[in-house]
């Protein structure tokens, strides 16, 4: 334990405050217990406030109460030794504070940290120096074996100061002509090495075929083998012959992720002056100030933005460390961003149901009820914020269609690579076959019948009039629609 | 290689080619289904509306209002005889419902019950 100091403010002096400012505080040198300053739990949460839940690992023998007030510490005004400077501000306003510590369900290592920030301790519109704050030095404490923000409550206050998409799901579907069903993409693979050319026709025999979008993949950006101006040319070529041929809109995810931020807006330009309605930026490893300034130009400039995602797993996987990713799409949403990859449930990167279904609720809902049973631990307002289409991409075939219709609905972008590229007739031939799919689902779905029960069946009456769809169910055979999650909620574990 | 089909997709042959947005590549739907679909339209409180086009223009944002959209209509037949009355008065044109809610300001349903003939 450290040495208690004893200075302002002390209890007393909170429950005194108004006395408290006609009397000047002392300054005492030294270290003091956190707790004396930062534990509240008589708080009452103030509509403004930021709030923030951290599972936090203590090291052995540290009082919890101790190490959520210096979670809360050391994540806002504090530092560790008292300064005199303390005594120039207000500190009993700035500080944030612990207001509630609660068990784990199913975890005695760890417990939950619930803390409250004043609004005036962040830079309006910034998730940059709210982040900066939250999961800054405070993740490498020493006191703290493992730290994990779980969810952050964003007043609507601080929302409105925020951009948000660039566009919204609804000015999407205006935009690109398509109600009623989810969109349909595909990634182009190889990720690396086709020449630009080879690159244009793979994403034009997919759009001709029927995808509303292709994708860059998130480590294409501007290599030796395929610099991005002679990529940007050629995909938007294919767009517009697809979309001649077709009678249909089109695009493709020209990523502008670059080196430099300079570099960036320089792609972004030239992808909207060739008549691109999309681009796609990789917020994590790009950075979210690129990402906030890139999400008002699209804005500014009529471009939709899709999302990718690249480092998430990094931040979000270890259970009892990081950034869970909840907090990564709240982020998102106020950063900018029209499209995030969220999962797909029932791919190859399989992810808790629950948890999925709770985050895709926090892209695109104006409202999201604390439900502990989906991983939501505050009431999310975002007033009129737009919302993002949630983009389920990896490992999903045509058989995962009627799942996928029945988990993400119609607002989401459903992405099949390997499940539009690997079919034995070609590309178009693998987006025809998915884009029946999901036409047959939707149209099930919307005559009442339940998707993941009667999927066979509405799948092989749709291949009676495809033979791309027919010979796509072969070629992947039948997966049996079963959700055995991997546990990744605190209350389901036990 | 004989068993693989070819995509039989072109900008010279407009028939096969071009589609029309959601439902285009399925067969056109039955009359039941038809029904089915409008009953949707009506329990998810989205008000129909009814607009055709050439569809030569079918890309284009603004197709032809048939009327105003029908606020509050609950009844199939009532939509099913409207959407008959604007085919019939432009045979060669798609004639599309959508079901249009005023929430999210925005269709939330869209399909052509009669296809016209592309050229």
């Amino acid at each position: 334990m450290r040495p208690v100091f004893t200075h302002s403010p002390n209890v007393m002096q909170m429950l005194t405050q108004k006395k408290e400012k006609s009397m000047a505080k002392s300054y005492n040198a030294g270290v003091k217990d956190y707790r004396e300053t930062y534990w509240e739990p008589n708080y009452s949460v103030k509509e403004t406030d930021i709030l923030a839940c951290f599972k936090v690992t203590p090291q052995e023998g540290v009082p919890r109460e101790e190490l959520a007030a210096a979670v809360a510490a050391e994540s806002s005004t504090g530092t560790w030794t008292t300064v005199w400077t303390d005594l120039l501000t207000d500190l009993d306003y700035y500080k944030g504070r612990c207001y509630a510590i609660e068990d784990v369900p199913g975890d005695d290592t760890c417990f939950y940290a619930f803390i409250a920030y004043p609004i005036d301790l962040f830079e309006e519109g910034s998730v940059v120096n709210i982040l900066t704050s939250l999961v800054g030095n405070v993740f490498g404490f020493k006191a703290l074996r493992a730290l994990r923000l779980e969810d952050i409550r964003f007043p609507i206050a601080y929302v409105m100061t925020c951009n948000g998409p660039p566009q919204g799901i609804q000015q999407e579907r205006d935009i690109l002509n398509k109600y009623g069903r989810p969109l349909l993409g595909c990634t182009i693979k190889p990720k690396l090495g086709l020449s630009a050319k080879n690159y244009g026709r793979a994403c034009y025999e997919g759009l001709r075929g029927g995808l509303d979008f292709t994708k860059d993949d998130e480590n294409v950006n501007s290599q030796p083998f395929m610099r991005w101006r002679a990529r940007f040319d050629f995909v938007q070529e294919a767009i517009e012959k697809a979309e001649a041929e077709t009678g249909e809109r089109k695009g493709h995810y020209l990523n502008v992720t670059a080196p430099t931020s300079d570099e960036m807006m320089k792609r972004a330009e030239y992808a909207k002056e060739i008549g691109s309605p999309i681009i796609m930026h990789d917020y994590l490893t790009g950075g979210l100030t690129a990402n906030t300034g890139l999400a008002q130009w699209c804005q500014d400039n009529g471009m939709l933005l899709h999302i990718h995602r690249a480092m998430h797993a990094v931040l979000d996987r270890n259970p009892h460390h990081g950034i869970h990713f909840r907090v990564l799409t709240k982020v998102l949403r106020l950063s900018g961003g029209d499209h995030l990859h969220s999962g797909t449930v029932v791919g190859k990167l399989e992810g808790d149901r629950e948890a999925t279904l709770g985050w895709i609720d926090i892209m695109r809902d104006s409202f999201i009820k604390e439900d502990r049973s989906r991983g939501i631990f505050f009431d999310q307002d975002w007033g009129s914020m737009a919302g993002v289409i949630p983009v389920a991409s990896g490992g999903i075939h045509v058989w995962h269609m009627p799942a996928l219709v029945n988990i993400f609905g119609d607002d989401s972008c459903l992405q099949f690579g390997g499940g539009t590229l690997g079919h034995p007739w070609g590309n178009a031939a693998g987006a025809a076959a998915n884009r029946v799919a999901v036409e047959a689902c939707v149209e099930a779905r919307n005559a009442g019948r339940e998707l993941e029960k009667e999927g066979k069946d509405i799948l092989t009456a749709a291949a009676s009039h495809s033979p791309e769809l027919k010979i796509a169910m072969e070629t992947w055979k039948e997966i049996k629609f079963e959700f055995d999650t991997v546990d990744k909620i605190d209350v389901a574990h036990k | 290689m004989s068993d693989m089909q070819d995509y039989n997709s072109s900008l010279g042959n407009a028939a096969v080619s071009r589609k029309f947005e959601t439902f285009s590549y399925l067969p056109a739907l039955s009359k039941e289904s038809t029904r089915q679909q409008i009953q949707y339209i009506i329990d998810k409180g989205w008000n129909p509306s009814i607009e055709h086009t050439e569809p030569e223009n079918a890309i284009s944002n603004f197709w032809y209002m048939w009327k105003l959209p029908l606020f509050g209509e609950t009844d199939v037949d009532v939509i099913l005889a409207e959407l008959e009355a604007c085919h019939k008065a432009h045979p060669d044109n798609h004639v599309r419902l959508l079901g249009l809610d005023n929430f999210a300001q925005c269709a939330g349903a869209s399909m052509v019950i009669y296809r016209g003939t592309a050229v």
